[in-house]
């Protein structure tokens, strides 16, 4: 019944629902209701990661190392943990920048450079075209095996049969066919293609099912459950080591190493980017994925053990390939259907990668490789052909064409060699060299292009030298010598044991020698460098973008300008008009812009130009075409750090951190003074008011004891009560003086007091105000001078507070004489614009200590002399506040025993300059 | 913004325990000629370790979180 021809049909007929799959996405897409914006298909096509490798291999990878075939999966479980943060990040940056491709995105992040985009097209190129190969070789075998049912026959080597019977030839072909469908019917901007994901998520739960329905079959089938096969296994000595990581594989050693090199390879392998990165709808569909992709490779790995030791059980001695039990095992037991779904099976697993990888491929061929020579090509003549899109799908579609070529070629030369059969992990190992430009590149900003150009090129040499060329010489394509001898019998450069570390397996040799290098050489160069500009831009870019995503429209950083009718044009011959102005148009409209006319030819409209461009063509060939046509001023370096230094935001806001400390401590120190300000107040308020109750006391307490006397006694003589009641009297007028005086001075404190101010003669006041006193110099023998000046000098003052001011004075002068002998002497004289009056005493004197405190309200001076003397101790305090509030100054010079001289000073009337009378202060 | 932290956190926390439970030397501990059910220890417990790290990532993206 499994004639070839029968195979063929099912096998096309598989291919038209794949393509009626993509049609479909396709027009669903166009109609704007998207069948793949959901996490499932996302996950599902992440699964394009399990090629006919897995499929096929991991059961011969299982039969011949164990379970050593597992780190291969259990690596990205681990990684796609960690996509919340990495993928999360290298998806929101490609999409704004319309990244397309890992070329493109490596060359992009560091400064649009065409000479990086070009070195990762090749490293991945030729590190996947053996893979291509692989998947060729796997279908074509299967389709030989499964077409020579009932027998079971290992397939010829391909080298040996002719070239037109080959039916890899004709896999190659429908597959390069496949792809041109798929992957280049149109050009678009961000390099998306709907109806091909929808595909491989279809080609993704195929194959699933298949090896589940082989794994099935045989477990419970032939066998009794996975109990019965692990025992049967247990009772095989060749069998028990390969349920144990020592045994077999190489160790934990490699375990470890296996592990690395998947988390690697399942974000940079070109198909992975482009289904993980490129074709994703919605970031948020990342969540899900995490765990339901790692579901899907558990249970695609479910089964592989079990199959390959009931193959090696059932098939034992019968010399036939462990790959390809999947499709034996069913063939043995008659299961034509089982056989046939698992060649469909192992046909989703090859189609899937290799119209994803050569997709990829192609488009990094074509924008980092070809582009960039092409558009310097002047005999072309470029600039004259108005629409290039056209020529863009050429390239594309010869270089989808040259890889699957390639990839047949390859197989045809190498066939069985060991070259190809090892080769997947050998191409995991070449892409994980993109892991540290990329990695390092979003993450850290002093990377810079010549770094990871010394990176990538270091550690793909050494891949080439410990991994790819030793398996060209166990191919027998080299001379054995190179292995076991080194080259030139160097036998430190073995190849398998460079510098002499030979306990590792090839592959974990290789990965750890490269890696080295390339991290080595990759944060060497970049930190001896400084990285330009450009660089330094879209390292900002990449680094910061979640900080920049918002502003990722407009570029922050070029001056640059063109007008709508230069760009259209340009972007028009690669997209085609048409796209290019439903482009533009929108961008207008985003911009609230009624046409596109009206779009500004600024920063902003030329990044979007660009951007758009870049997806078509690649960011650094974009960055070269729209430079032609547009007007560049180079940013200036404050700029650029202006905006992009994080450190000088950091800086800033330091500075101002510290200024608002500064002015906190300023704050602090005055609100302490004031505090200690209020404190003194308060002490001075609780003083004055114990001062003043005591002050009234005193004579209250007279008044009181004589009233008393006079109320109980009434028996007093007359001459005692009269002279009682005149102490009565006379206390009563004190206490009266005290509290006018405290009114007074209350009054004058806040502001309420009456000042009646009249041109005064100044004798006049002296004059009256010595009468007044004359009573107290009589009594106390004390002798009074008084000395006025010519003419009597005019003042603007209040009659009565002068007087009450020198009265105080004169009186005071009085008190502190030593009776009989004391000498005062008053004396005005008139200077330039003020007058001065003197009152000099010959009394005790006062300490340089009291000057200022015996101005203070109920301080007085102490003296030894004559202790405390009496008074209300309010008059100083009052005669200089009314001197202050007519311009002048009351002042004391003293010292003890040698008397003492109060003087003031006032404005005369008609020269109220405040500067002679401040000049005369200052000078005293 | 709080829930970012939080799954990622927690994603990050598993993929260390992932790494930790999945390679040398917690693995060389189940590396014995012993069987559960008649599986292998390690077959058995490298399945049920991916497995137990599956199901806790479906709880951390899944359950939601006030």
């Amino acid at each position: 019944m499994l004639q070839g021809w029968v195979i063929v049909l099912v096998s096309f007929a598989y291919l038209g629902v794949l393509f009626a799959i993509a049609y479909y996405g396709d027009a669903r897409a166009r109609a704007g209701r998207s069948i793949i914006a959901n996490p499932v298909i996302y996950s599902l096509s992440l699964a394009v990661y399990c090629t006919t490798w897995t499929f096929y291999g991991s059961v011969g990878r299982a039969a011949s190392n164990g379970i050593g075939f597992l780190p291969i999966y259990l690596g990205p479980t681990l990684m796609v943990a960690l996509w919340w943060f990495v993928m999360r990040k290298i998806i929101r940056i490609s999409k704004a920048n319309r990244i397309t491709s890992i070329a493109d995105f490596v060359a992009s992040r560091y400064g649009k450079s065409q000479a990086l985009g070009g070195l990762v097209t090749v490293i991945a190129v030729l590190g996947i075209i053996p893979y291509i190969s692989l998947q060729l070789k796997a279908i074509s075998s299967s389709f030989t095996i499964l077409a020579h049912y009932p027998q079971i026959v290992a397939p010829a080597h391909a080298a040996t049969r002719p070239l037109l019977q080959d039916n890899a030839l004709y896999v190659a072909a429908i597959l390069a066919a496949f792809t041109l469908l798929f992957g280049t019917r149109h050009l678009d901007a961000t390099e998306r293609h709907e109806g091909l994901v929808a595909a491989i998520a279809f080609e993704s739960i195929v194959k699933l099912l298949a090896f589940l329905a082989v794994g099935a079959f045989v477990t419970f089938g032939i066998y009794e459950g996975f109990g019965d096969i692990f025992r049967l296994a247990q009772e095989v000595p060749r069998l028990k080591s390969l349920t144990s990581v020592t045994g077999s594989g190489g160790g934990f050693t490699t375990w470890g190493f296996l592990t690395f090199l998947s988390m690697m390879s399942i974000m940079f392998l070109p198909r992975q980017f482009q289904v993980a990165v490129v074709e994703n709808v919605d970031e948020d569909h990342l969540a899900k994925a995490t765990w339901l992709f790692p579901l899907y490779l558990l249970l695609i790995n479910l089964f592989v053990l079990p199959v390959a030791l009931g193959g090696l059980m059932l098939f034992e001695g019968g010399g036939l390939d462990a790959d390809n039990f999947v499709l034996t095992l069913p063939m043995a037991w008659q299961q034509q259907g089982l056989a046939l779904f698992a060649f469909i099976g192992g046909l989703s697993a090859g189609t899937g990668m290799v119209i994803v990888e050569t997709i990829a491929l192609s488009t990094m061929v074509c924008n980092d490789l070809v582009m960039p020579v092409v558009l310097r090509q002047r005999w072309l003549r470029l600039g004259q052909r108005q629409d290039l899109s056209g020529l863009l799908l050429t390239i594309r579609r010869l270089a989808i064409f040259a890889i699957l070529l390639l990839s047949y070629a390859y197989f045809r030369v190498a066939g069985e060699a060991y070259a190809l059969v090892a080769i997947g992990l050998i191409s995991f190992a070449a892409v994980a060299q993109f892991a540290p430009a990329i990695l390092g590149g979003i993450y850290w900003k002093g990377a810079t292009r010549a770094g990871a150009i010394a990176g990538l090129s270091s550690g793909f040499a050494v891949w080439v030298y410990t991994l790819a060329l030793p398996s060209f010489a166990k191919s027998g394509w080299m001379h054995e010598h190179f292995l076991t001898q080194g080259p030139f019998g160097v036998a430190l450069l073995k190849p398998q044991a460079l510098f002499g570390l030979g306990s590792l397996d090839e592959i974990s040799h290789g990965l750890f020698w490269s890696m080295l290098a390339n991290i080595g050489a990759y944060v060497g160069v970049s930190l001896a460098g400084r990285p330009r500009v450009e660089e330094t831009a879209q390292a900002a870019l990449f680094v910061d973008v979640f900080r920049h995503t918002q502003g990722l429209e407009r570029s922050p950083v070029w001056r640059r300008s063109a007008s709508v009718q230069v760009l259209l044009p340009l972007i028009g011959r690669f997209l085609g008009p048409v796209k290019a102005r439903e482009a533009f148009i929108a961008q207008a409209r985003k911009r609230g812009l009624r046409s596109l006319e009206d779009l500004p030819g600024d920063a902003e409209l030329v990044h979007f130009a660009e951007t758009l461009l870049a997806g078509t063509i690649g960011s650094a060939s974009a960055r070269v075409m729209v430079a032609s046509v547009v007007q560049e001023e180079p940013p200036g370096l404050d700029e650029v750090m202006d905006i992009l230094d994080e450190a000088s935001q950091v800086r800033a806001y330091s500075r101002q951190l510290e200024e608002k400390s500064r002015e906190l401590e300023t704050a602090t120190a005055e609100l302490r003074a004031a505090n200690e300000q209020l404190q003194e107040l308060d002490r001075v308020k609780d003083d004055f008011m114990s001062t003043v109750t005591h002050e009234l006391r005193t004579p209250l307490t007279s008044i009181r004891s004589f009233s008393e006397i006079l109320l109980d006694d009434p028996e007093i003589p007359v001459a005692e009560r009269t002279r009682f009641l005149a102490i009565v009297v006379k206390e009563t007028v004190r206490l009266t003086r005290l509290i006018n005086q405290m009114l007074d001075m209350a009054k004058i404190e806040s502001g309420n007091a009456e000042w009646c101010a009249s041109e005064l003669d100044m004798h006049e006041v002296i004059r009256e105000s010595v009468e007044a006193t004359s009573q107290l110099f009589w009594d106390r023998g004390v002798d009074l001078s008084v000395v006025l000046c010519e003419p009597a000098p005019r003042i603007m003052a209040d009659r009565d507070r002068m007087m009450q001011v020198v009265i105080n004075l004169l009186s005071n002068a009085v008190k502190f004489s030593p009776p009989k002998q004391g000498r005062v002497e008053i004396r005005l004289d008139a200077r330039e614009g003020f007058l001065q009056v003197d009152v000099k005493d010959n009394g005790p004197g006062i300490s340089p200590g009291d000057h200022q405190a015996i101005f203070e309200k109920f301080r007085q001076g102490s003296s030894a002399v004559t202790g405390r003397p009496g008074g209300t101790g309010l008059g100083l305090s009052i005669s200089r506040r009314i001197i202050e509030h007519f311009g002048g100054r009351l002042w004391v010079e003293s010292e003890l025993d040698r008397g003492s001289t109060f003087s003031f000073v006032l404005p005369l009337r008609g020269a109220l300059d405040q500067g002679a009378l401040q000049s005369a202060v200052v000078s005293e | 913004m709080k829930r970012f932290d939080s799954t990622g956190q927690r994603l990050a926390a598993l993929f260390m325990m992932g790494c930790v439970l999945l390679n040398y030397p917690i693995l060389s501990l189940f590396a014995r000629s012993e069987e559960i059910a008649g599986i292998p220890l390690l077959y058995a417990y490298v399945f049920g370790a991916w497995a137990l790290l599956i199901g806790l990532m479906a709880l951390v993206i899944e359950i939601p979180r006030s």
